[in-house]
């Protein structure tokens, strides 16, 4: 299958006056890389303010003009540049925006739905099909003559759902399009993201709320504070010992039905210069603290994260050791820093721990 | 203390009635939770009881009394989108001081940390200013809290570090919390009891 979109290395920054003439570069995404196949799902998860929603515009090409791009978006196996990006928008890769401020307040929805028409004939056909999904999603003849402030926050979700799947899209990129819709909405929405992939298209589902990503992605990746810090199947996020990353096991322990376990940090507002997760994180070692970590392969999933394999045998050893024989940690602690890719074993532990030892003597 | 609605109907357009006859009561130190569809009337019934509305027929009382609506208002109304009840051109410090100054244990019980003071709202992300305006609801003349979908935006751990604190803080003050959500697994966990709008509303 072929890969519908790649997006490698990207990073996003905002060029702002801070004070009179001072500018200052805000960064807001960090070393972006995904990439989606063809019939697949894939889910950007972060909390809201991350900056998910650039991913979007960055590939759809409608950054604001402040915006500095650097890093490569290909789509088909071709190179996304500005003038191919207006050229296929709105037709092979369109967008159902986050905001129902997206809609034009002077125009009647169903004349938006339909859009650019180059003949009658395409006028009539479009309309026609408009309609069919309108009434698909409960949108009844009444409403396409409404104004956009005539309707409700649910109803012009499903107006920006049904104007981005009217023109058949190979990749619907989907900006958090349940918020604001009740529980039978939501069912409908995902089914007809899902049905999208049957048809063999790629979606990019970009949302935060967990549940409807698991309910509906292949994959999903996790953004936190501008960088994705792991990319893991959906099935790994049923049970958080699955997962890799501490704040993605985290985030799954808090979900109300997983325990509704509390975790405390926010995601630091400044740019800092290690790990982004450092300062909450329960398994950081020195190194985090001024180096940051590259998202690297690890059975199948993407992680961005030193010492997630000291997590791993850290809860093994916890697990066997109950008793409280606590003295396999500082062992533990002196690896970790060297040892990344492979489970430390602890043979592996004791000889390192030994070459340390002579090296001090 | 006992926050009840007694019979309140409501329309926005005439003879279109959106509440009709909804009853309910609310005691302090309980969590009750509200679930409903969207454009139910979940907000409106909020807003009624918060005293924004004003032309609704039935009652609202604490006690049996009428609620004074004059100065700070003993019942908080908490909105979904907390970036757009906060003036923009205020910095976080006036925002908050326009309610009251929160003691500094409060402020870390909610992870508010001091140099988010200085910003404007804009600078800040949903679930830090979620946090300010709970904070600013928990003013010591509040009384009772209604939550309408505070945490839908949220991501699960800042979900509950919110949660955890206002709870912690209500049940220490005897405050008593109205929290709606579509959510049904939050509502489960967090409330002592949950009604559902359509049940309540005689439309």
């Amino acid at each position: 299958m072929g890969k519908l979109l790649e997006v490698n290395n990207l990073s996003i920054s905002f060029t702002q006056y801070v004070q009179g003439l001072n500018r200052h570069d805000l960064k807001v995404i960090s070393d972006l890389s995904l990439d989606i196949e063809e019939s697949e799902i894939v889910a950007v998860l972060g909390s809201s303010g991350s900056g998910k929603s650039l991913l979007a515009h960055t590939i759809l090409g409608i950054l604001p003009y402040n915006a500095h791009v650097t890093g490569e978006v290909k789509y088909k196996g071709e190179v996304l540049d500005q003038d191919k990006k207006e050229k296929i928008r709105g037709k092979e890769i369109c967008l159902i925006p986050q905001s129902v401020n997206f809609l034009d307040p002077l125009m009647k929805v169903s004349q938006q739905a339909v859009g650019e028409c180059k003949d009658d004939d395409e006028r009539k056909e479009k309309k026609l099909k408009q309609r069919e999904v309108f009434a698909k999603y409960g949108l009844d003849e009444s409403v396409d003559d409404l104004y956009p402030f005539e309707l409700s926050g649910g109803m012009a979700r499903k107006v920006l759902l049904s104007t981005a799947l009217l023109n058949d899209p190979d990749l619907l990129i989907a900006d958090e399009p349940t918020p604001g819709l009740d529980s039978k909405s939501v069912e409908e929405t995902i089914q007809d993201i899902r049905k999208l992939k049957e048809q063999g298209k790629g979606v990019l589902l970009i949302t935060h709320e967990i549940d409807v990503a698991l309910k509906t992605a292949d994959r999903i990746a996790i953004f936190y504070s501008g960088y994705v810090i792991e990319i893991n199947k959906v099935e790994n996020f049923l049970n958080s010992e699955n997962l890799l990353h501490p704040y993605t096991k985290a985030l799954v322990d808090a979900l109300p039905r997983n325990g509704f376990k509390l975790t405390e940090g926010v995601q630091p507002l400044e740019e800092v210069s290690g790990c982004p997760y450092y300062e909450n994180c329960p398994i950081s070692s020195d190194k985090c603290a001024n180096n940051k970590p590259e998202l690297i392969e690890h059975n199948g999933a993407m992680i961005r994260c030193f010492n997630f394999n000291k997590a791993v045998s850290e809860d093994s050893v916890s697990e066997e050791v109950v008793d409280g024989v606590v003295s396999e940690a500082p062992v533990e602690d002196s690896v970790s820093e060297e040892v990344i890719e492979e489970p430390i074993t602890e043979e592996i532990a004791e000889e390192v721990n030994d070459e340390e030892a002579n090296d001090g003597a | 203390m006992e926050l009840k609605a007694e019979n309140i109907t409501f329309s926005y357009h005439k003879n279109k009635p959106i509440l009709k006859d909804i009853s309910l009561s609310l005691n302090s130190n309980q969590i009750i939770g509200l679930m409903g569809d969207s454009g139910s009337g979940k907000s409106t019934l909020c807003k009624v009881m918060a005293g924004y509305i004003t032309h609704y027929t039935g009652e609202v009382t604490i006690d049996g009394n009428a609620i004074d609506r004059k100065g700070f208002d003993p019942v908080q109304l908490i909105f979904q989108h907390p970036e757009k009840t906060m003036n923009p051109k205020w910095k976080m410090e006036k925002v908050l001081r326009e309610s009251w100054i929160p003691p500094q244990d409060l402020k870390d019980t909610f992870g508010l940390k001091d140099n988010w003071l200085t910003r404007w709202p804009s600078e800040l992300s949903g679930g830090e200013l979620q946090r300010f305006s709970i904070l600013r609801a928990l003013n010591p003349e509040t009384k009772f809290i209604i939550a309408d979908e505070i945490s839908t935006m949220l991501d699960a751990v800042t979900q509950v570090q919110i949660w955890e604190a206002l709870i912690q803080h209500c049940k220490a003050n005897n405050i008593g919390i109205l929290a709606v959500s579509h959510d049904k697994d939050l509502l489960d966990v967090i409330c002592d009891d949950i009604l559902y709008f359509n049940e309540i509303n005689h439309l």
